[in-house]
């Protein structure tokens, strides 16, 4: 027998967490990394590891967890680098050291938090992100049988209705970097989704409106690593591919 | 003091708030809504199976109406409901679905023609009609006679919250988001608003309002293993119950839904067993048909809960170091069926357990999942007792569930109770008498207490933590208020949680911020949540029967001669350590289903005196109308038109019964 077998690997390692700290309500304390230790429990989430440290370590960490199930898009944080939803982020997945910080470009609320809700309420202000119906026409009367809907579209439809807004396409895009206005991949997203939807009177003059240029479709460098970090894998790519290119036609049209 | 002055105030940004709020904007009035977290975070989102109404597109629901799903609802409650309310319901659920789908939810759709599924591990082809290709397709649910449930893939909750959380913003619906209700402002008659703390800055603020309304969802947080988000405290509930007029109703029926994961106690939908799905014990075994051989996987989520853990208990758990759990096995409904109709819960199991639920066999276990109670109020979703003060939702005992609530009746109660209860409000900000005067003088001394709550808390020195003290409480809930229910667990149970209460006075907090603060925040709903935990534990120690969600295995029948009854839990004062407890009888004799069998699960129970002589009278009226439309008949046993608003009383089509021949 090979020696190797007599090897006893501890059973849990030991991680060692570097987070962001940061509190914009007391500048004067700067921004810095603090360290936390804790064991690895089997089936470990970074939801579950962070509630850990809160009630053990330090219960001043800030953060945010809704569903813990995948579900809601609440904590959606850099994780060694790179956006992704935490909850369902199994520490096994992860070297011993896990470097945390908050997602940028979002406004800071304290730690790990950051208020995406508003600039998410601010994209769906702006692109409309509502079913609109033409002026004058009447509300559907409730009673009667609903119209009708081939099977396949309102699976597409529901395909790019799987956003959760959590805005990992936003921090981990270039453009969004440079351009604070930038509407990011999830309000592509959004435009894809009504544009697709037959009961949107909206048309493509209407849509060029919207996202028709730096600040949308035409401020995209192509890096797609909006579509790389996607927690719900939407095809953006696809997308926003095709959103630039019906965008361009009409630009070209409005230009001759 | 800051003050805000608005409408209507509606503290809860999930499906219900949001649907209250455009239902008053509709109609002219102002209204903003409170949120802990954006809207579009709210714990609706987690609906993954659907919503119920009965619109009978599917050749698996032909047939279906309101009759049907009201007979349904009833008797999933166990005859707790009020059958007025449950009436309200089924009228008005296709027209949600409908208005739904003119928003532009994708619902899924019916292919006309000939699919394959799977019934009780048999592959059975269905054919679809033709004349149903497009319209919104129907799936299986459990305690349901008809295919009934309303779908969105397995993401129905989340395409609903966000369509609406949408057209909230449409119709200028305000969101105050991050921002937490800590008190009412009333006077004992009438409700004028709330005391709200930012919980960014920590500021506080009077919100003034002609009409509040509650719709902050469950209380799943009060248990250790619930599938609820960890933002489901019940501080809704906790509001109303501690202005120490308004009660909250029933909060002895909590729902274990069947599967949660194994240990973690996220939940896999319904719609898996809808679907085909099946429970396996530790040697592979089927086992339901054993227990339930007529409902089999699909009895109610009451009765499936306990015959698991039934099972669990006589020795034929899978273990493992987190204790015992069974299988759910969806593997025989094929790849295509799962990767298409629940990605959701492929993705749960892959990121959360590592496996595909294609190829193995996913480890559940019953997990607290619904709060039947709420605060409670009448058909408009008012209370009696706290004029101004309305609630909907799972914050709200209306009371369409009773003592267990159907799968698919939730996200179905979220969008109906707000199409609802949101135009009675409306009436009621109509009204000239209910401009009511600003209180100001009353809003600064709301404001001063809860400050000075907040302060006594962040000068506190004593030695508990609130963060112990919740999970000490957690443990005791699960432990002793859980499933199976026992006179001296649940004796046990309530000291454990007076003491906890007591020891909530020596709460301190490290850090002294009033900012964002997330250990002052547990420790200011601390105090709340253990008097919502002793109104459950105690309210079940009182109730010597079993009635849907709550068994006593000290006293196992049903008993309607004692207990047919709605109980009502008040907070008596700050210094008290227990609920005082009132009961609200239901009359059979004004009931349309009078009670009886559910159909499934042990048949066992004491009859109500009057029992019989209502069976008899509903008899003779349905003899006496023999060949007369069932509505005529259905008026005739049980008139509840005329409590809905005006706007939502119209019949409802099906393909089966176009709308110029229903009358």
């Amino acid at each position: 027998m090979s020696g190797n077998n007599n090897i006893t690997r501890p059973q849990h390692r030991q991680l060692r967490f570097q987070v962001l700290r940061y509190d914009p309500a007391t500048p004067a304390v700067p921004p810095r990394m603090q360290a936390y230790q804790i064991e690895e429990a089997d089936g470990m989430t970074l939801f579950i590891a962070l509630n850990e440290i809160r009630e053990h370590l330090d219960p001043t960490l800030q953060f945010d967890f809704v569903c813990r199930a995948g579900i809601c898009g609440s904590c959606a944080m850099m994780i060694n680098g790179r956006p992704r939803l935490a909850c369902r982020t199994l520490v096994r997945d992860l070297p011993d050291e896990i470097t945390l910080a908050p997602l940028p470009f979002f406004e800071l609320i304290k730690d790990l938090s950051v208020n995406t809700g508003k600039w998410m309420r601010g994209m769906s202000e702006r692109l409309q992100t509502w079913l609109h119906t033409q002026e004058g026409a009447p509300e559907a009367d409730i009673r009667r049988i609903e119209e009708r809907m081939e099977p396949e579209l309102a699976e597409q439809i529901y395909e790019l209705d799987r956003c959760l807004e959590c805005g990992c396409c936003v921090a981990a895009c270039g453009t969004a970097q440079m351009r604070e206005d930038f509407v990011g991949a999830v309000g592509f997203g959004k435009v894809a989704r009504f544009r697709l939807d037959p009961r949107d009177s909206r048309t493509d003059e209407d849509f060029y409106e919207l996202i028709g240029d730096d600040t949308g479709v035409f401020g995209c460098m192509s890096l797609l690593a909006c579509h790389d970090v996607c927690p719900k894998s939407l095809p953006l790519q696809t997308q926003i591919a095709f959103l630039r290119r019906k965008m361009a036609v009409m630009g070209l049209k409005g230009a001759s | 003091m800051k003050t805000v002055m608005t409408d209507v105030l509606v503290i809860g940004g999930g499906l219900a708030g949001l649907r209250v709020a455009i239902a008053a904007r509709k109609r002219g009035h102002d209204a903003i809504v409170l949120s802990l977290v954006p809207p579009k975070r709210s714990h609706s989102a987690a609906a993954q199976g659907g919503m119920q109404a009965s619109l009978a597109n599917v050749t698996k629901g032909i047939g279906d109406n309101e009759d049907i799903h009201f007979e349904d609802t009833v008797r999933g409650s166990d005859w707790g409901a009020d059958q007025i309310v449950a009436r309200m319901f089924v009228n008005t659920a296709p027209k949600a679905v409908r208005e739904l789908a003119a928003w532009g939810i994708p619902w899924s759709r019916v292919r006309g023609g000939d699919r394959e599924v799977i019934i009780n591990e048999q592959k059975v082809m269905l054919t679809e009609r033709a004349e149903a290709h497009g319209l919104v397709a129907q799936r299986d649910f459990g305690g349901t006679k008809k295919w009934r449930t309303c779908y969105v893939s397995d993401g129905t909750g989340h395409a609903m919250l966000f369509t609406v959380s949408d057209q909230a913003i449409h119709h200028g619906v305000t969101v105050h988001e991050r921002t937490e209700a800590l008190a009412l402002i009333h006077d004992g008659e009438r409700c004028y608003g709330a005391v709200v703390r930012d919980l960014i800055t920590g500021e506080l603020t009077a919100y003034l309002a002609k009409a509040t309304a509650i719709t902050t969802g469950g209380a799943g947080r009060l248990y250790r293993v619930t599938t609820n988000a960890v933002i489901c405290e019940g501080m809704g509930h906790a509001l109303a119950l501690e202005t120490g007029v308004a009660p909250v109703g029933n909060m002895e029926a909590v729902q274990f839904h069947p599967t949660g994961i194994f240990p973690a106690g996220i939940l896999v939908t319904e719609g898996c067993r809808g679907d085909g799905g099946l429970l396996r014990d530790v040697n592979g075994e089927r086992f339901m048909p054993h227990y339930e051989p007529e409902k089999k996987e699909l009895a109610s989520r009451d009765v499936v809960s306990r015959r698991m853990e039934e099972h669990i208990r006589s020795g034929n758990g899978v273990p493992s170091r987190f204790g015992s759990h069974l299988w759910l096995d969806i593997t025989l409904l094929g790849r295509h069926h799962i990767e298409h109709n629940l990605r959701e819960v492929k993705e749960i199991c892959q990121y959360f357990l590592g496996i595909d639920p294609c190829d193995k066999w996913i480890p559940v276990r019953p997990a607290q999942h619904y709060t039947m109670g709420g605060v409670r109020t009448d058909h408009t979703g008012q209370s009696p007792w706290l004029k101004g003060l309305f609630a909907a939702g799972e914050a709200a005992c209306w009371d369409m569930h009773g003592f267990n609530r159907l799968g698919g009746n939730s996200v179905a109660e979220t969008v109906v109770a707000g199409m609802i209860v949101g135009e009675f409000i409306a009436d009621f900000c109509d009204k000239p008498e209910n401009a009511a005067p600003v209180p100001l003088t009353l809003a600064h001394e709301f404001v001063k207490r809860e400050e000075a709550k907040l302060a006594a808390i962040l000068e506190n020195n004593g030695n508990e933590s609130p963060i112990r003290l919740q999970m000490e409480m957690q443990e005791a809930m699960t432990s002793h208020v859980g499933i199976f229910r026992q006179g001296d667990a649940l004796q046990t149970g309530v000291e454990t949680l007076q003491n906890l209460l007591k020891r909530s006075a020596s709460m301190a907090v490290s850090s002294k911020s009033r900012g964002a603060n997330p250990e002052l925040v547990a420790a200011y709903r601390m105090r709340r949540m253990l008097k919502l935990a002793l109104a459950i534990a105690q309210g079940a120690y009182l109730r010597t029967e079993s009635r849907g969600a709550h068994f006593r295995e000290d006293f196992p029948q049903r008993n309607d001669e004692q207990w047919l009854k709605r109980t009502l839990a008040f907070w008596p004062g700050e210094d008290a350590d227990m609920p005082r407890f009132e009961y609200e009888a239901l009359d059979v004799m004004k009931m349309e289903l009078p009670p009886g069998w559910r159909g499934y699960g042990a048949k066992n129970y004491i009859n109500h005196p009057d029992t019989e002589r209502r069976e008899q009278e509903v008899n003779a009226i349905r003899a006496k109308m023999e060949g007369q439309s069932r509505f005529a008949v259905q008026e005739a046993l049980m008139p509840y038109t005329h409590n809905l608003p005006a706007s939502l009383t119209g019949r409802n089509e099906r393909i089966d019964e176009p709308l110029e021949t229903l009358k």
